[in-house]
Formats: structure tokens, C-alpha cells, sequence
């Protein structure tokens, strides 16, 4: 097995996550249920990050500790260079908030809000002004290739375009690191596609390390770097050499052909989400 | 801001679940304003029935109230003219006062000799125009208070009695009472009963000193009413009943005799010095009772010294006032907890259901960095708006079916009373109560959510993400 080096720095700077002798467990009834066994594991940052392996390998409660959605029996984990076990959950909530964006597998969108407010929420909440908070939603929201669909809400938007909402509202704070945990697992091979492909630009263009769990192809084979996990342990890992990963948005071989809505009219200046924004209590 | 909208359509989000919760709500609050509406309504009937019979407040010796009933004029106030006039020209609470009036309450014995009837009775002289002015008092504006009083404008030997007297003195007929049997066993003697014995008619004949001799009335109803002086000896006063009129409790209906304060002293007092057995003090607002009371009790002691004179309250003078009160006020509480109980319950359980369907969307929010508090915030808020609009639509529909109510005249019958009253719901006067219901309702609603809300809060994040 190899497995990154918390400790190591990679030539593209400090990792963005770095996991040390990782264990957790879940309580099924009286069973006590091993998922991760022991893992090390360091995420470099402004990357694609895909975590591979079979159902109940611990893909998801990897992403899970990485995301700070959740604590470790054991080890140490290491976010943006902060030690996430010591900090209280309002803490950890603060820290997902300015560091961490979601993308779920089911677009996870509130129901009664709609795109441009659902976009909107992670910023209300960081406490931005209103005004510069809706330039920011409206840029995010071209950038997506949703402007037009800013006031429908998510029932009212296909599964591609819900699940472009959701990558605008993951980097609505202009996060690291945007956890995706099967992204493209509810949606068609085109869209899927496309989805990735909104991604890659997204990754190139904000610099944001993104770590996905996926079955899906595709996107395996736009990992830059490839953790394989079996029964909680990490199997492998596949590294893209340093440099190889700035490629182009297009990915050779990938039918970007609705990829490119979603960066059209986009912003050139990303200067937005450079906006300070300061922390409310919530 | 984002709370209270986020909560608003969530509300919204589950319609059927929400109105049917606000249902509940409005139904509670709306039952809980309308039994207070009618309990304050039966509050004011009754401060009202007893306020313009005997006043706010009344000046008694200090054991009248205790011992009087068995001999009243052994508790007379001699020279009360000289107080009455003291409390009229008092500058600290003249502007309060309304009526001051003397009473005289004495024990008697009145009779029909003419149908060969008689019975125990009490006697209550009043200065008549300031009985008048009494029963015109109506701060709280109940709808049916008192008729023209039967004893204003009519001679010094006229007489007011209780229907049961006049049932029980066989007088119904002459009366024009309507409703009131005759007892079968008096129908054959009571038409040529025994003539007024000559003795007894020579007593009465001196109690009229100057008056004219007692004339029968339009119906020729005549009483022969028996006292007891203060020495001892008995008196006799012949009176003509003008009319019979409800008291309000059977208890009171047979046994009162009204009539002029002068011709009650005389009967008592003969050509003694006349005195009062209470001053009916009747002010303009009952709020101000707190503010006279006292002053009433400096001036009495000034103008009356060693007169050992007390100053009772309505209230005090009639227990069975606090008694009512208290009995709805206690409904009124077991009312208002049974349905804070089900608003607690039901808006409780609407709000888990919430938590239950969007745990996911609970999970969701977590993640993007809402802390627990926020989660707590929003569903507490969902509780409250819940308990906003329930009372709002519950206190709208209250002063809606409470003046429909009132549009219909129903009356009822209180318990052991003998006069039906209006069936009358006060809400929209009643602000306290309102503001009151209402605020409870919503405090309750509020509360309910908090279970929900810190469960809600407490999910963990990954398990509400995992939620399907």
C-alpha cells in the first residue's frame, strides 16, 4: 500500500489535507463495524482528487473526516492547515463554512429557496453585505451557465442543472477544498460529463483542490491523483506528476460539448471571490 | 431575516400539515377567548347587579355585616346625614363619588290579612330618586340592567315587594304577576280571609302620623308590614304595593320589602331619631374603590368618632360575588391548560414530522456551516410564527362568533337565580385577555418547537446526510 505523507510537501505547497493513522468505526446494534483501518493519507491542494474502491471500502467516511462532517476514533486530521480534532462543533461549523464546499450526489438544495438564494445561503450565513453578496451569486451563477434559471427553484431545474447550483454554492466562500461525494452518480453519462468538465474548469481556474468519491469513469480518468481504498485501508495511489494536472480545461478525450455552456459568458476576473467576508455568530 | 423566511416557506413548504396545525391553534384560542368573554360578562353582570344595588362601597357599624341580619337596628347609624354630607364635599374624592345614599335594613313580620296570609320578612328603606340614580349606574354596559324603578314618584305608604312575597302574600293576582301559582290549600279561605284586627289596624294608623290613610292600590294590594322598635315594642305600618319585582335569587324574591326611608325610620324609629343601618357609597368607576376606600375610612373616623363604623367593599359585602369569580377563573385555567396541552402536542408534533422530512436538508445546511444554534433558531421560529398566525386567526375568529352571539339575544339562566340574563360574550373590550391568550398560546407554541428543534440540532451530520 502507499500512502501520502502528511508531513511531506508536495512541490504545489502544503497539502490541503493530511490524514495520520486514521480509524473509525460504526455502531451497527451490538456490532461493532470497522471502516477505516488505520489510514495516512495527504490530499494535495488545486487538484482533482478521486477516491476509488468498492462499496463499504470507507470512501465516503474518508470524505466525510476530510469534509469535517465528522470526528476519527483515532489519528490526527489535518485540514487547511488546521488541526480539526481540537476545534468545538460551532468551531468546526465556522471552519466548514470559510474552507469547505459539498457537492452531493442528490444536489442536497434547499427545496424552498431558490438557485440564486440556495447559491446565496453559505454567504448570509459568512455574513458578506447584500450587496456585494449578489454580484458575487450572479457571477457564480453565469459562471454555472444558470443566470436565466437564477429564480426557479430546484424542483423546477433539471438534475444537471441542480447539480450546477450546487458546485456555485460550494464555492460560494471560495473554499479549499469542495468535497464531492459521487457527483455524477444521479445523472446521465452526458450531463455527467459536462458536470465533470464544470469542475475541471472551476479547479483551473480558482485553484481549488477538489477530492471526489466516484464509480464514474469519467472522472477517474480526470483524476490528477487516484487513492484506491479496499476494507478501510488505502490500496493505492496514483499521482499525477507535478504539472501534468495544469492541463487544459478540456480534457482530452471528454465530451465537453455541454461544458461549455458552463463557461461561457464566464467571468474572466475572479477578483470576486477575493471579497472578504467576515464570520457572524450563528 | 434568512431565519424567519426560511421558516416561513417551510411552512409553507407542507400546507395541509401547517393548516391543519394552525387550525388547532385558532379552534384552542378561539374557545379560550370566548368562555372569557362570556366569564367577563357574567364578571361585570353580576359587579354590575350588585354595584347599582347597594354600591361600590357602604359605611356600616363594624359588626353589621356579621350580626345585623338577626337585629338590624340594634346596628343604626344615628346623625348619618352629617357623614353623607362630609363625603359629598370631601374635595379628595368628590369628583369619584356618584351617589350617597342612606339604607335602612330592619326584620318584619308583613301580612295579608285580607287573605289570611303572612310571613317573615326583610325591610329595606331607600331615599327612592337615589335608588333611581343606583340602578342607572351601567360602567361596564350590560344590556339588560333594570326597568323604570316601581317606587320612584309614588306616595311615602308605598311598597315594593319581591315576587316570592307577593306569591306567598297572595298579592300576584292584584299585581299582575304573571307565572305565579296560588297554592291549592289557600284558594277557599283566602278570598274572605279575617278582616285587619282593630288593634293591629290602630298601630298602623299611628305609624302614618301626618300621611294620608293608606289607599288601595290599582289592584288594591295592601300589606300590613310589622316592626320591631328598638325598645321593644312593636309597630305597624300599612302599605301599598305598587309592584313586585324579581330580586335576582328566590332566597331575596320572598323575603324583601322595599320602601321609603322615611316611612321604613318612622316604622323602626317611630318619632325617635331616625337612623340608617348603611351609606351606599356609588362611585363613577369601579377602578377608583382602592383610592375612596381609605379616604372613606379617615373621614368616617373624623365626622364619627367612636361611631366604630367600618368601610366594606362590594366584594366583601357580597361573598358570593368573589365566589363566582373564582369559580370561572378556575374553568377559564383548566380550559386554557387543556388547550395549551393539545396546542403543545400538536404544534410538538408537527414540528418532528418537519424534522423527520427534512433531515436530510438539516444535514445539508450543517454542512455548509449553519451551527446548531441556527438550526435550533429556525425550527423554534417555525413554532413561533405557527403560534402568531393560530392565535391571530384564533382571536380574529372569537371577536367574529362572539359578536355574532351577541347579534342573536339569547339569554340564559344563571344557577340559583330567577332572572334570565342576555347571553352576552365580551372579546373585544376584554384587551388583556386577548393579548394575554394570545401571547400564552404563542409562548406554548414556541415551546413546543424547542424539542423538535434541539433534536433537529443534535442530528449528527453525517447520520442526516445518509437520511434518505
Amino acid at each position: 500500500m502507499e500512502s501520502g505523507n502528511p508531513s511531506d510537501e508536495t512541490s504545489r505547497g502544503a497539502s490541503v489535507a493530511a490524514l495520520t493513522g486514521i480509524e473509525k468505526s460504526y455502531q451497527m446494534d451490538d456490532v461493532t463495524v470497522p471502516v477505516l483501518r488505520g489510514i495516512d493519507v495527504e490530499v494535495r491542494p488545486a487538484l482533482f482528487t478521486v477516491l476509488l474502491g468498492p462499496s463499504g471500502s470507507g470512501k465516503t467516511t474518508l470524505l466525510n473526516l476530510v469534509g469535517c462532517l465528522d470526528r476519527p476514533d483515532k489519528g490526527k486530521v489535518v485540514v487547511a492547515g488546521t488541526d480539526v480534532n481540537s476545534l468545538s462543533d460551532d468551531e468546526l461549523a465556522d471552519f466548514r463554512s470559510e474552507n469547505i464546499g459539498f457537492v452531493f450526489q442528490s444536489f442536497n438544495l434547499i427545496p424552498v429557496l431558490t438557485a440564486f438564494e440556495n447559491v446565496e445561503y453559505p454567504l448570509i450565513l459568512a455574513g458578506m453585505d447584500p450587496d456585494r453578496r449578489q454580484r458575487r451569486v450572479k457571477r457564480l451563477l453565469e459562471a454555472v451557465g444558470l443566470a436565466e434559471r437564477a429564480h426557479n427553484r430546484p424542483g423546477q431545474l433539471s438534475g444537471g442543472q441542480r447539480q450546477r447550483v450546487a458546485i456555485a454554492r460550494a464555492l460560494a466562500r471560495k473554499p479549499k477544498v469542495v468535497i464531492a461525494d459521487e457527483p455524477t452518480a444521479n445523472l446521465d453519462s452526458q450531463t455527467g460529463a459536462a458536470i465533470i468538465a464544470l469542475m475541471r474548469w472551476m479547479q483551473q481556474n480558482f485553484k481549488i483542490s477538489f477530492i471526489f468519491s466516484s464509480h464514474d469513469s469519467g472522472l477517474i480518468k480526470a483524476a490528477d491523483d487516484l487513492i484506491v481504498l479496499r476494507d478501510g485501508v488505502i490500496q493505492s495511489v496514483r499521482r499525477k506528476p507535478d504539472g501534468a494536472a495544469d492541463a487544459p480545461s478540456s480534457l482530452p478525450g471528454e465530451d465537453t460539448s455541454e461544458a461549455t455552456w458552463g463557461t461561457e459568458g464566464a467571468p474572466t476576473d475572479f477578483t470576486f471571490l477575493q471579497d472578504e467576508t467576515r464570520p457572524i455568530a450563528r | 431575516m434568512m431565519t424567519l423566511s426560511l421558516a416561513t416557506r417551510n411552512l409553507l413548504r407542507n400546507r395541509r400539515r401547517s393548516l391543519a396545525t394552525l387550525l388547532a391553534l385558532a379552534i384552542g384560542a378561539t374557545a379560550v377567548l370566548l368562555f372569557g368573554g362570556y366569564s367577563a360578562d357574567i364578571r361585570y353582570t353580576l359587579l354590575t347587579d350588585y354595584v347599582s344595588r347597594g354600591g361600590h362601597l357602604q359605611i356600616q357599624h363594624k359588626d353589621f355585616h356579621l350580626f345585623g341580619n338577626g337585629n338590624p337596628t340594634a346596628y343604626g347609624i344615628a346623625d348619618y346625614q352629617k357623614l353623607i354630607d362630609a363625603i359629598r364635599n370631601d374635595p379628595a374624592i368628590k369628583d369619584e363619588i356618584r351617589v350617597v345614599t342612606p339604607k335602612l335594613q330592619f326584620g318584619g313580620l308583613a301580612g295579608n290579612y285580607q287573605a289570611g296570609v303572612s310571613r317573615t320578612v326583610i325591610g329595606l328603606g331607600y331615599v327612592t330618586d337615589d335608588v333611581v340614580m343606583l340602578r342607572n349606574w351601567n360602567e361596564f354596559g350590560i344590556l339588560a340592567v333594570w326597568g323604570p324603578y316601581p317606587l320612584a314618584k309614588t306616595p311615602d305608604d308605598a311598597a315594593l315587594v319581591g315576587i316570592g312575597v307577593a306569591r306567598v302574600l297572595l298579592l300576584c293576582e292584584q299585581l299582575g304577576v304573571p307565572n305565579c301559582p296560588r297554592p291549592q290549600v289557600l284558594d277557599q279561605p283566602a278570598a274572605n280571609g279575617p278582616a285587619l284586627p282593630a288593634d293591629i289596624a290602630a298601630l298602623a294608623t299611628g305609624t302614618q302620623s301626618a300621611q294620608a290613610a293608606p289607599q288601595a292600590g290599582p289592584a288594591g294590594a295592601q300589606i300590613e308590614l310589622l316592626a320591631t322598635q328598638p325598645r321593644g315594642s312593636p309597630n305597624v305600618a300599612s302599605l301599598k304595593v305598587v309592584a313586585a319585582e324579581d330580586q335576582g335569587f328566590k332566597e331575596l324574591d320572598e323575603i324583601t320589602v322595599k320602601l321609603h326611608l322615611a316611612q321604613a325610620q318612622r316604622l323602626v324609629y317611630g318619632r325617635g331619631d331616625p337612623r340608617a343601618t348603611s351609606i351606599i357609597v356609588q362611585l363613577h368607576h369601579t377602578s377608583a374603590i382602592p383610592d375612596v376606600a381609605p379616604r372613606l375610612r379617615k373621614l368616617t373616623d373624623e365626622v364619627m368618632p367612636g361611631h366604630s363604623l367600618a368601610v366594606l367593599d362590594f366584594e366583601e359585602i357580597n361573598p358570593y360575588y368573589g365566589e363566582t369569580i373564582a369559580l370561572f377563573n378556575t374553568i377559564f385555567g383548566f380550559i386554557f391548560v387543556l388547550i395549551g396541552g393539545i396546542v403543545l402536542f400538536t404544534v410538538s408534533n408537527t414540528m418532528m414530522a418537519a424534522v423527520m422530512e427534512r433531515t436530510t436538508e438539516i444535514g445539508t445546511v450543517r454542512a455548509v456551516g449553519l451551527r446548531q444554534r441556527g438550526i435550533r433558531q429556525l425550527f423554534v421560529t417555525e413554532g413561533f410564527l405557527l403560534g402568531c398566525v393560530g392565535a391571530l386567526v384564533g382571536v380574529v375568529s372569537a371577536l367574529v362568533l362572539a359578536a355574532l352571539v351577541n347579534s342573536l339575544g339569547l339569554t340564559w339562566l344563571p344557577p340559583g337565580t330567577s332572572t334570565p340574563l342576555p347571553l352576552t360574550i365580551r372579546v373585544f373590550s376584554e384587551a388583556g385577555m386577548i393579548i394575554g391568550t394570545a401571547i400564552g398560546l404563542v409562548a406554548i407554541a414556541t415551546l413546543s418547537a424547542w424539542l423538535p428543534a434541539w433534536r433537529a440540532a443534535n442530528l449528527s451530520i453525517v447520520d442526516a446526510l445518509r437520511h434518505a
